[in-house]
């Protein structure tokens, strides 16, 4: 069972789990990763832009990737754009699998890839108004362990 | 054109129309000469990706464009 989403809207993750599961009979583990906002107290809000034409494309692509490396069941990636704020969820992906391994994996798989290489661009409000959140060497890094 | 993240903020719109060359497709260097100054100078970093009608080209020199053809210009996305 695969499902790939890109929200403009709120969404609560716990929501989307159960049905996930339920949906990929026979499953030996599931994994699941929240992503929020991390409360922090110059930031007010979160924007997170995208490029229709590319981005849920590329999360497709990178669902049939985690599929090819892992042994998986099921996949669900959801990824929030527009404005959010302190302790929205942001993304969420749980992978469903015979074995705890391959859904483990390939939930850190996706989400270092979600990070690092899916077309979202990030910017943040302070008080002295929005700034733009640069690629960092961290990303590069956690591409480069896989 | 489409622009994304601070190149939108760059150029004040997510958006801009440019003006089809009258005989020759639009070349990246067409591209790059017809944006106002200091966009074209942003635009110009190695790092940025450019997509023609939502397909990423591997190498900007490639860009040829057309009238009505959508050209994104793409930054390097935010890191985590």
């Amino acid at each position: 069972m695969r499902d790939i989403r890109l929200l403009t809207q709120t969404f609560f993750p716990g929501a989307l789990i159960g049905p996930f599961t339920q949906a990929n009979p026979g499953l030996g583990g599931v994994c699941t990763f929240v992503g929020e906002v991390r409360p922090d107290s110059e930031v007010e809000a979160l924007e997170l832009s995208h490029y229709e034409p590319l981005t849920l494309p590329g999360m497709h692509a990178l669902a049939d990737r985690a599929f090819d490396r892992f042994t998986l069941m099921g996949l669900l990636i959801v990824h929030r754009v527009g404005v959010l704020h302190p302790g929205e969820p942001i993304v969420c992906v749980s992978a469903a699998a015979r074995h705890r391994r391959d859904a483990i994996d390939a939930v850190d798989f996706c989400m270092d890839h979600l990070k690092s290489a899916a077309w979202f661009w990030k910017r943040e409000k302070r008080a002295d108004g929005w700034h733009w959140i640069e690629p960092r060497s961290d990303d590069t890094r956690d591409l480069a362990r896989w | 054109m489409v622009l994304l993240g601070k190149l939108a903020d760059l150029a004040g719109t997510p958006t801009l129309t440019l003006a089809p060359p009258s005989s020759a497709p639009l070349d990246w260097d067409g591209v790059i000469a017809a944006l106002p100054p200091a966009l074209a100078a942003a635009a110009g970093d190695p790092r940025n990706r450019v997509a023609v009608n939502g397909a990423l080209l591997a190498d900007k020199a490639d860009l040829q464009a057309d009238a009505g053809d959508e050209i994104a210009l793409l930054p390097p996305v935010s890191g985590g």
